[in-house]
């Protein structure tokens, strides 16, 4: 009895062994490239923020060096990175709200019985997966002083005498406009997907209660949304948070410094900027990104501390 | 409910609800769609005529010749066929690589699979800005810098399709693959003929993410290709955008040439895709 129990128990964990090499051989393939290629840099990048190196032959350890260097005479309109840091925490305030509102909007029009609704869905998506150069440059000739937004916009009574890009009040306007415009879509459909979780059962019983379409939006679907709004604000924070590609394409940056973010500063502190040719910092743009990562890490931890407050799971 | 009301049954105050929802979306897809319609019509009027006042929508005059100028300025056809090997390639080895091991995440028992499933998950929520600098000076010490294979192998392997699969996968019920294993299917087995064919919809949702991610890449390229014959049509677009500025009508063409192969995907697969993404939640 103990003999044979002790006989099985050797061929589980034989069989379990064999098992866990099935299952890395699984893994191997995804695995070996994903260590090589993301897991070593993620590591070394974080060494790399405490050292000094232009990409030569010298690497040397320099302690906190490079955070001194980056918060020295720290202020929000002098020093690189407070400007960095100013225009991208406004850039994210400005976006999240707006895209959440507008996706939210789409959704509940498109999820009411509408004919047509998956045209009108794949229409409003569409801008999300549209090549981004083609519709930044299309953009920026939109936003242009002669620019057909500015004839609508001075017929109307304004006096727009600029292009939105070479302003600078409303370079980081016209950033907004087209990340707005570009991720719209993408967050109405999981909206879209949020409201189909909503029972129909909820909105008979508010209407027994003689609740109407306001109340019923107020007190049933908002509330009923939630987690998707918080899955929804999550992913974006983070998102607005590497605000790049956009930039470089639309401003560089500019004018002055009045467009740059987070991210267009690592970009120039390691590669020169597009139009600048420096010796690269990689030091220093590791530090600045530690200070990234750790806004990324800090701004989501609150957003999850805050999640039972706000957010109802049924 | 209300879909099978019939018109004459609708008061008025339906109707006049209705009409103003479906001008409300009218407008709304005419914002979406202005910018392109635009890139369109620029396209074909002459570069003074871009910016006239007070602006035209239809030219005066079509100019269907800037489609063929903008090939012979610079090697846009060059650029397509580096984005397109790039894009392809990558595509197919994150759908083999990665169902392979969501496979185990997903459908094996085996020591430390909850924490390696957190390394991956781990490595998502760390922006890739953060780690760019380590992987450039990795590429360029392997050789591979300025080649569009350093491109491919940063984007085959990336934790975001293991987890989209992995998410899928969950959904697919044990007792298939058991049923199969007593059968005496080994586990390859189950992964070829069982799983693989049941998650058609994670797959072409994973092919279109990232065929699309691909092909937009901006940053990627940038940081890598600097020879001019090496680049992919997103930073050959930019080139030709900065050599060529002011000929608006030049640029909006080519724009519009580097747009046609997302949206021929995108028209034959979005049905998946949207409610792929609206499946999963992610984004890449």
């Amino acid at each position: 009895m103990t003999a044979s129990h002790a006989e099985s128990r050797r061929k589980m964990s034989a069989l379990e062994k064999r098992n866990t090499l099935i299952a890395y051989s699984f893994l191997a393939p995804n695995f070996i490239g994903f260590v090589v290629f993301t897991l070593i840099p993620v590591i070394f990048s974080f060494a790399l923020a405490f050292m000094d190196w232009g990409g030569g032959s010298n690497i040397t350890f320099v302690g906190l060096d490079n955070f001194r260097y980056i918060f020295k005479d720290f202020s929000f309109t002098k020093s690189n990175l407070g400007i960095a840091l100013k225009n991208t925490v406004f850039y994210t305030l400005m976006t999240v709200p707006l895209t959440l509102l507008c996706s939210l909007g789409f959704a509940m029009i498109l999820n009411k019985a509408v004919k047509g609704a998956n045209f009108f869905r794949a229409v409003l998506f569409f801008p999300y997966v549209a090549s981004l150069v083609a519709i930044c440059v299309c953009w920026n000739f939109l936003l242009m002083k002669n620019g057909p937004v500015n004839q609508m916009l001075n017929a109307i009574g304004f006096h727009m005498t600029k292009s939105w890009t070479s302003s600078r009040d409303l370079a980081i306007w016209a950033i907004i406009i087209v990340s707005v415009w570009r991720n719209a879509g993408y967050y109405m459909v999981m909206y879209l997907a949020g409201l189909q979780g909503v029972p129909g059962e909820l909105y008979e019983a508010a209407t027994i209660d003689g609740a109407n379409a306001w109340q019923r939006f107020a007190n049933v679907t908002l509330p009923m949304l939630t987690p998707t709004t918080f899955f929804n604000s999550i992913m974006m924070v983070i998102s607005c948070f590497k605000i790049y590609d956009v930039v470089a394409i639309m401003t560089q940056g500019g004018p002055g410094r009045a467009t740059k973010m987070l991210v267009t500063y690592i970009f120039e502190l390691s590669f020169g900027g597009e139009n600048i040719a420096t010796s690269a910092q990689y030091g220093v743009a590791s530090a600045v990104s530690m200070v990234l990562l750790a806004i990324v890490l800090l701004v989501t931890f609150v957003q999850f501390r805050g999640e039972k407050k706000w957010v109802n799971y049924m | 409910m209300t879909a099978k009301k019939s018109f004459s049954t609708m008061s008025a105050g339906q109707i006049a609800l209705s009409i103003l929802k479906y001008g409300f979306l009218l407008g709304l897809t005419v914002v979406a769609l202005v910018p392109f319609v635009w890139m369109i019509s620029s396209s074909l009027k002459t570069s003074i005529d871009v910016f006239s006042v007070p602006m035209k929508w239809i030219p005066t005059e079509f100019h269907w010749d800037n489609y063929l100028k903008i090939w012979e300025r610079v090697p846009l056809l060059v650029y397509f066929k580096n984005t397109a090997v790039v894009a392809i390639i990558v595509t197919f080895m994150q759908i083999l690589t990665s169902s392979f091991a969501a496979y185990a995440f997903a459908k094996m028992q085996f020591r430390g699979r909850d924490l390696l499933f957190m390394c991956y998950i781990g490595t998502i929520a760390v922006p890739w800005q953060v780690y760019m600098v380590p992987q450039f000076i990795m590429m360029r010490s392997i050789g591979l810098y300025d080649t569009i294979w350093a491109l491919v192998v940063l984007q085959s392997f990336t934790a975001f399709g293991v987890f989209l699969m992995r998410q899928f996968y969950l959904g697919i019920p044990n007792d298939l693959s058991e049923a199969a294993r007593i059968d005496g299917l080994s586990e390859y087995g189950i992964w070829a003929r069982i799983i693989l064919p049941l998650a058609k919809p994670a797959i072409a949702t994973l092919c279109i993410f990232t065929f699309v991610n691909t092909w937009n890449d901006y940053m990627g390229p940038m940081i890598y290709l600097t020879t001019d014959l090496n680049k992919t049509i997103q930073v050959g677009l930019r080139r030709f955008i900065q050599a060529y500025s002011a000929d608006y009508n030049l640029i909006m063409a080519a724009s519009l040439c580097s747009l046609i192969p997302v949206a021929v995907v995108f028209l034959f697969l979005q049905r998946y895709f949207i409610e792929g993404i609206a499946t999963t939640g992610m984004k890449g």
